[in-house]
């Protein structure tokens, strides 16, 4: 007798970024249909006040922000949810931003501009597809 | 001031943005020096600060149609002024932010100013000699301008 596959878990996505446009093009442009959008925030502040209300379980986080930038947020984010997978997506095009975020506590970085099938492949990537 | 190869650095990302984000090359005409202070804006500007191990400034500025026809290719469908003004400060910020990976990470860029015409010149001053990047895209034209010391 053949296994039954285990249903596929959903996850909640939340997208931080201080730009309106990058948000909504996020939000727009993942195609994977294990994720839902749960919330958007504008800076590191907004993140973190509004990770604790939704818990979500994916991050996508940009790096240059007001208030509070998303290197101190990947610190506090990481405390609160040891488990979250974080894709930092960023113009900050060194490798050595890269390191420092992913030694944070991030998962994947992806350098701004992207296409939409850059996006859903680092998506892809993030929760292990 | 900036060599050849930093300008190269420039017009690369510049090039790199237009087509990567909206799926429409831009050409880039010949980077030339501007030895006048008065800032060249055009309708919206947005305005990267830099500093670490180079001092001074990037700007992207460009007309409105430019900016409305970025968004409606980049499928975005509210071109509103909130959008707009938001993508000039955010092709500022990905142009600079990208020159990170030929300057260093001591190549520290701000968050971006978003001004309109009316307000631009004093925001995008310029306290040295500017390299004006001409880019066309479509039927527009637009300026990444770069002043560093």
């Amino acid at each position: 007798m053949s296994a039954v596959p285990k249903p596929r878990e959903q996850l909640r996505m939340m997208i931080v970024d201080d730009s309106n446009v990058m948000r909504r093009r996020i939000e727009r442009s993942q195609q994977n249909d294990r994720l839902e959008v749960v919330g958007t925030a504008v800076n590191g502040v907004d993140a973190v006040a509004k990770f604790k209300q939704l818990m979500p379980d994916v991050m996508t986080l940009d790096l240059t922000m007001p208030e509070m930038d998303g290197i101190e947020c990947v610190e506090h984010i990481i405390k609160i949810k040891p488990d979250v997978l974080i894709l930092v997506v960023s113009a900050l095009a060194d490798k050595a931003t890269a390191v420092e975020a992913i030694e944070k506590g991030a998962n994947g970085f992806l350098c701004k501009p992207f296409t939409d099938d850059q996006l859903n492949e680092a998506l892809a990537e993030l929760i292990g597809e | 001031m900036l060599d050849a190869e930093e300008v190269r650095t420039f017009v690369n990302g510049t090039v790199h943005f237009f087509e990567t984000a909206t799926g429409h090359a831009a050409t880039v005409g010949s980077p030339y020096l501007c030895i006048d202070k008065a800032a060249v804006v055009q309708d919206y500007t947005g305005v990267i600060g830099i500093s670490g191990n180079r001092e001074g400034k990037v700007y992207f500025t460009a007309p409105r149609g430019m900016l409305s026809v970025m968004l409606m290719c980049m499928n975005e469908t509210d071109t509103g002024e909130q959008n707009v003004r938001d993508l000039v400060g955010e092709v500022a910020n990905t142009i600079s932010g990208n020159a990170r990976r030929d300057f260093g990470r001591n190549f520290v860029i701000s968050t971006p100013t978003i001004c309109d015409r009316a307000n631009a010149a004093q925001a995008a001053a310029t306290t040295g000699r500017s390299f004006i990047i001409p880019i066309n895209w479509r039927s527009y034209s637009a300026n990444v301008v770069v002043c560093l010391q």
